[in-house]
């Protein structure tokens, strides 16, 4: 109630006592209010129960038997191995880094451009036509993405690139790229369409043009919209897995040049561990990429979150 | 009172439904058969097949990998396992812990593992060595000039190695036979999920080289001959040379039962073993065993 009356000081215009008997009167009201509070909760809940799941999986393995210094700096990654199992990650890092970085060079300039001339120069049944089309890109499922990738892309790379095989990072950083524009263009847009439009009469009336206005009073004022509109796009190339599985020719090797066939996280763990016994090394040594995984996501995000706050502090 | 009773007939009636039906389910009997992806096409095969021998008795296949199907023996989950390669060691183990009777093999067709390339490319034969030192870790041929050979059409003349993932019974057994018992393939060989997806990536890249059971050779690919060591006579890939074992990279294919097949099993093994179940073996590219 109290705390009710200091958000919103409006509400105290009415008389407080029947608001209360109001209340009170009816137990469905505190139910919902119960559920509501439940599911915001319920997230919380969910992020730690994974993570907890993941992690104690693969806690007997990551205590006991795991190499740190292998698992995170060699490109070895021997786990059905005879004689010498090796699990080392860093070749699998490095796919799943240079996938998605590339994947996020295309998508990025791509998506923050489309929201911004759907939202801004754009009207009517054109920026209606628009927005429907690119729901519908979200919509392909990413096992026709991972297709496209194995029968378009794969002889057109060898073609334009004269590369010896088509199914490497420019391929997977290409799907994952258009995989990406979607999620970066609808909540871009919603970001843009955000910022009061005080904000631009205010900046046209001073002279600037469109794109003036666009650049340097749009932006700057949707700033952490636009960026959460960036980390999901990351954070839906990190996590995919059947696309690039199919796309970038799943070899275990450090790139040294787009050309380069890789094998990212995602699915080597998508590969392996349908045959893996449960409770074995392998498996443990998947949920520990799996932890490894997590890790990396969460990083990214908490490195954005850090610079939203600090930029909007200043 | 009323109503509590006549929930209770409506158990009653429900139990003897429940009852009448799977007794009517036992009047047909049904082996589950899992396993080798391998083997997989020619099983449904045999399951199709036997459905209009036997009517009352019906074969579920599902794939998955020898490993999958053995695991889903020991687990009793199936009642014959397929498997591209003979059980280890860890796996009759384990059968025994479980405290089950020792699993006993069937060699049900052969097959031989074929090395293709990209129809342009001159290749004519390699030894078992030439293949180690292009797939084994620590082997040192990564250019096809390294093997004396120029392919047309290939930039740099890189060898792009096109392998299976590790789950694979086919990768299994390439890497007992190729690169020896306590062999492992270099890192950096495009790992595909099937033996399809190998096919047509070597159908399509003149640089590759790949491997796979014989059944998924097709025209557009060039076979190898493959020689057992280094200055011998090659050896061409074909139901013969697989059968007399002449060919170096040949093996058997197995089902699997706990202890000796009985009732429906049995049957159903014999007939693989007759003439009717190994012509579906030769129909489907494999090799048959006798």
């Amino acid at each position: 109630m109290t705390a009710k009356q200091d958000v919103n000081p409006q509400q105290a215009t009415s008389p407080p006592d029947d608001e209360r008997k109001a209340r009170a009167g009816s137990p469905l009201e505190r139910v919902i209010e119960l559920a509501i509070k439940a599911s915001g909760f319920s997230a919380i809940l969910f992020v730690f129960a994974i993570f907890f799941f993941v992690f104690s999986t693969a806690s007997e393995f990551i205590f006991e038997k795991l190499d740190f210094v292998e698992f995170l700096t060699s490109p070895e990654w021997y786990p059905t191995s005879l004689s010498n199992k090796r699990y080392g990650t860093l070749a699998l890092l490095a796919g799943t880094v240079s996938v998605t970085g590339l994947a996020m060079l295309i998508a990025v300039p791509l998506g923050l451009g489309s929201a911004l001339f759907i939202s801004e120069f754009t009207s009517g049944s054109m920026k209606e036509g628009l927005k429907i089309v690119i729901e519908l890109l979200a919509a392909i499922p990413s096992v026709v993405w991972g297709f496209i990738g194995l029968a378009v892309m794969n002889p057109l790379i060898i073609e334009v690139f004269d590369a010896p095989i088509g199914l490497n990072v420019l391929n997977g950083g290409i799907i994952l790229g258009l995989m990406s524009v979607p999620i970066i263009v609808s909540i871009g847009e919603d970001a843009l369409k955000a910022v009061p439009d005080s904000y631009r009469e205010a900046s046209l009336a001073l002279g600037a043009t469109r794109w003036q206005t666009a650049r340097q009073v749009l932006f700057p004022a949707a700033r952490s919209g636009l960026l959460a509109a960036v980390l999901l796009g990351v954070g839906r190339a990190i996590g995919e897995t059947m696309a690039v599985l199919m796309a970038t020719g799943h070899a275990v090797q450090i790139p040294g040049s787009p050309l380069d066939s890789v094998r990212t996280l995602t699915a080597t763990i998508a590969a392996e561990l349908g045959e893996t016994a449960a409770g074995s090394d392998h498996y443990q040594a998947l949920f520990a990429v799996g932890v490894l995984l997590f890790l990396l996501t969460f990083g990214v995000n908490l490195a954005a979150d850090l610079i939203v706050r600090g930029r909007s502090s200043r | 009172m009323v109503q509590t009773d006549r929930t209770a007939y409506l158990l009653c009636a429900g139990l003897i439904a429940l009852a009448a039906c799977s007794s009517s389910n036992s009047d047909r009997t049904v082996l589950q058969n899992k396993g080798s992806d391998t083997l997989v096409n020619v099983a449904q095969a045999w399951a199709e097949n036997y459905s209009r021998v036997k009517s009352d008795v019906a074969v579920v296949v599902s794939g998955g990998g020898s490993g999958t199907g053995i695991a889903a023996l020991i687990n009793g989950k199936v009642d014959i396992a397929n498997a591209s390669r003979k059980m280890k060691f860890e796996e009759h183990e384990s059968m025994r812990q479980n405290g089950l009777k020792a699993a006993v093999q069937h060699t049900v067709a052969r097959d031989a593992i074929v090395v293709f390339v990209h129809e342009d490319n001159p290749v004519s034969q390699l030894s078992v060595q030439q293949l180690a030192c292009v797939y084994g870790e620590g082997g040192s041929c990564s250019t096809w000039t390294d093997l004396g050979i120029e392919v047309p059409g290939c930039a740099k003349q890189e060898i792009i190695r096109i392998s299976r993932q590790s789950n694979s019974g086919t990768y299994v057994f390439f890497r007992e036979t190729v690169l020896g018992e306590t062999g492992d393939f270099k890192l950096g060989s495009r790992d595909m999920q099937g033996s399809k997806d190998v096919v047509d990536l070597v159908t399509h890249t003149p640089c590759a080289i790949g491997y796979s059971g014989m059944g998924y050779a097709n025209e557009k690919l060039k076979s190898v001959c493959v020689s057992a060591n280094d200055g011998e006579a090659c050896v061409s890939p074909n139901a013969e040379t697989a059968a007399s074992g002449a060919y170096p990279i040949a093996r058997g294919l197995y089902m699997y039962t706990i202890g000796e097949a009985e009732g429906a099993a049995k049957d159903y093994l014999d007939w693989i073993l007759s003439p009717a179940g190994q012509a579906i073996v030769t129909q489907s590219g494999f090799v048959p065993v006798n």
